[in-house]
């Protein structure tokens, strides 16, 4: 729970968008950037089960990298391996381009933070941040320093002598990140952190882990199935599926340019169009998707051979939907409202076409005491760019 | 659920403690009896405590008992809080399964057979018995219940609070002795406990590992109640019940009043 802070110093700074004031932080696109993390077709076996499937990734120093994916995709293993309580079956883990494999948990510059916290439950809180520092080779006398710096940071001061259990459950998971930050860690590993809070305290302390990654300059890698999270915290998203990596991407490319239908369909709300897709050059191509139906027009990069089978993802918000067909789009479908999702801030239509294929049009409600345009059954005009949607191969 | 008080509930009640307790009460009570016969009812007194404390073969065969059980009962729950440690947290070695089943092995099987194990085996590596061989057979038979209340408590005990131990720089030893063993203490306690009283107890194993130099107290009131029970014994009974009433309450209160405190801390928690 956020306590009233008497000291304004230690109140976490305004919030800032996402990469506003480091619009260069991009070490990922620097050839010359020297990776903090190097997977190297680092594959891992339980006997005959492959949870990690010959992954290559580089992970930079202050960036903050999420796995995201399904239970079972191998985020947590790797996680694990990073951590040191799983050994790699094959490839190989550099950090700061040392092997990272014979080291023993011990005796690696990183530390976690588990998704039970895993406080100590016979220790106070103090001493819970200062248990790693004992024994750290930190001379005995600078300690208390640094815990209370530590309180500080995590807005703990007045619960220091408090042992876990008279502590609430997002103080608790405060001094986890406190003890897991306190020996000042090359790469911080968070498994899922915010799972146990609820959805409001979940979003509140997303930006307080960023503040507080941004203050301590620590690499972090945060482990979580929750695609909001990943999107709000992350500098870099890795979405994972069955032991390897579909796609590793800023959030918002994640987002606009998913490389395939998995990624498309696993973040956020997608139409999903299939169809076959012939070239008209300039990049631009014409999708038949439905019988006596225009085709969808759209753009893409890569070159696709005509003919091919495609399918054409286009977010819901991006779909406009009117009552009198609109002019001067390049897309322009008619259907019919089969259901409304009023969600306060925006509705969600989903509207059915010919041939019976339903598609969703996200509508944000910026006035309040507006009529509603549609109601169920009307008869509406979906329309949207040629550069809205993306093609994706199968 | 019928709350209310019915004759049948009274009646059933009645006699599963009658069953229970009226053997000890008559024993208590005739450890006042005046008569030295033991069944005959001849006035209060309590001279037989007080014959008691000058009974040297019974004073010393309690102390025997005493420091078997204090070193037995330590040892085993060393011995079994390790096995218990390898067992649940070892992970898969080979012959795991066999030896989480030899380790409650002695559970099951009878007492004269462990004993008459150790005895020879004690003859056949020529080591004199006495105290020491006491202390070695109770260790090998409490251990195993020792290490049974210890791993289920291992069961349920959080790994990940191991993993951090290890993540924050404590080498296994340490993070066993700083982490692990702090939170299963309560286990190992109860452990300790439990060996404690079966080797003060046991007579059996007892008999067959103890020379003639060292005789516990079960033995001794075995061996004299041959020749007919005297009432000292029922006063040393009545001692031993006493002590054991008062261990038992004690403890009971105590973690009645680390429940409450538990609950209220969690209670001033949540309004934090």
């Amino acid at each position: 729970m956020a306590q009233p802070d008497p000291t304004p110093a230690a109140k976490p700074e305004a919030v800032k968008p996402a990469g506003a004031d480091r619009p260069v932080f991009a070490p990922w696109n620097d050839p010359d950037a020297k990776p903090l993390i190097q997977f190297r077709n680092v594959t891992k076996k339980f006997g005959e089960f492959v949870a990690i499937d010959n992954l290559t990734v580089d992970i930079f120093r202050r960036e903050f990298f999420a796995l995201l994916g399904p239970s079972g995709c191998g985020k947590t293993t790797l996680m694990r391996m990073l951590a040191g309580f799983e050994t790699v079956s094959e490839g190989t883990i550099l950090l700061d381009g040392v092997d990272i494999a014979p080291i023993p948990p011990n005796k690696r510059a990183t530390n976690m933070m588990f998704q039970s916290y895993a406080l100590f439950p016979h220790l106070t809180v103090w001493d819970n941040i200062a248990f790693g520092l004992k024994r750290s080779d930190m001379p005995r006398d600078q300690i208390p320093a640094r815990v209370e710096e530590m309180l500080r940071l995590t807005r703990l001061e007045k619960f220091g002598k408090r042992k876990p259990h008279q502590i609430s459950g997002g103080q608790r998971q405060r001094v986890a990140l406190a003890r897991s930050l306190a020996k000042a860690p090359k790469l911080l590993l968070l498994d899922e952190p915010l799972g146990a809070l609820d959805k409001k305290l979940r979003q509140e302390t997303q930006f307080e882990l960023m503040d507080i990654q941004e203050k301590t300059g620590t690499t972090f890698v945060i482990v979580t199935h929750d695609q909001e999270e990943a999107m709000t915290v992350a500098s870099r998203v890795a979405v994972m599926d069955h032991g390897k990596m579909i796609q590793v991407d800023t959030p918002d490319r994640i987002y606009e340019t998913p490389n395939s239908v998995y990624v498309a369909d696993f973040i956020g709300d997608v139409n999903l169009v299939q169809g076959r897709a012939t070239a008209q050059g300039g990049g631009r191509y014409a999708i038949d998707w439905a019988e006596g139906q225009p085709p969808i027009h759209a753009t893409a990069t890569e070159g696709i051979a005509p003919g091919t089978a495609v399918h054409f993802a286009i977010r819901p918000e991006k779909v406009a939907i009117s009552a009198e067909p609109p002019e001067g789009r390049a897309n322009v479908v008619e259907g019919q409202i089969l259901d409304i999702a009023y969600l306060g801030n925006i509705s969600t239509y989903k509207v059915q076409l010919a041939g019976g294929r339903i598609m969703k049009s996200q509508v944000t409600n910026d006035r309040r005491l507006a009529r509603r345009s549609f109601t169920w059954d009307d008869r509406v005009w979906l329309s949207f760019t040629e550069t809205a949607g993306v093609v994706l191969l199968d | 659920m019928n709350r209310r008080f019915s004759w049948f509930n009274a009646t059933s009640l009645t006699l599963g403690f009658a069953f229970l307790y009226v053997p000890m009460l008559i024993l208590v009570i005739y450890s006042f009896n005046e008569s030295k016969l033991v069944t005959v009812w001849a006035g209060f007194s309590t001279k037989w405590y007080g014959e008691l404390l000058g009974n040297d073969a019974f004073l010393s065969a309690a102390w025997v008992t005493l420091k078997v059980a204090l070193m037995s009962s330590t040892l085993a729950a060393v011995l079994g809080t390790m096995a218990a440690h390898v067992l649940v947290r070892g992970g898969r070695f080979m012959g795991r399964t066999l030896f989480s089943g030899m380790i409650y092995a002695p559970l099951v099987m009878p007492e004269v057979i462990t004993g008459l194990s150790l005895l020879l085996l004690f003859i056949s590596i020529g080591l004199d018995r006495g105290i020491f061989t006491i202390v070695l057979a109770h260790t090998t038979f409490t251990m195993c219940y020792v290490s049974v209340v210890v791993s289920s408590r291992l069961v349920t005990f959080d790994k990940s609070l191991e993993e951090a131990a290890l993540d924050l720089g404590c080498t296994p030893l340490d993070a066993f002795f700083s982490v692990t063993l702090p939170i299963i203490a309560p286990a190992v306690i109860s452990g300790w406990l439990l060996a404690f009283t079966l080797s003060l107890d046991d007579l059996v194993i007892a008999s067959f590992a103890a020379g003639p130099s060292a005789t516990t107290l079960p033995m001794k009131i075995f061996s004299s109640v041959r020749l007919g029970v005297s009432p000292e014994i029922n006063a040393l009974s009545t001692i031993m019940i006493s002590i054991v009433t008062v261990g038992v309450i004690i403890t009971s209160l105590l973690s009645k009043r680390a429940v409450a405190r538990q609950r209220a801390d969690e209670q001033a928690a949540a309004r934090t």
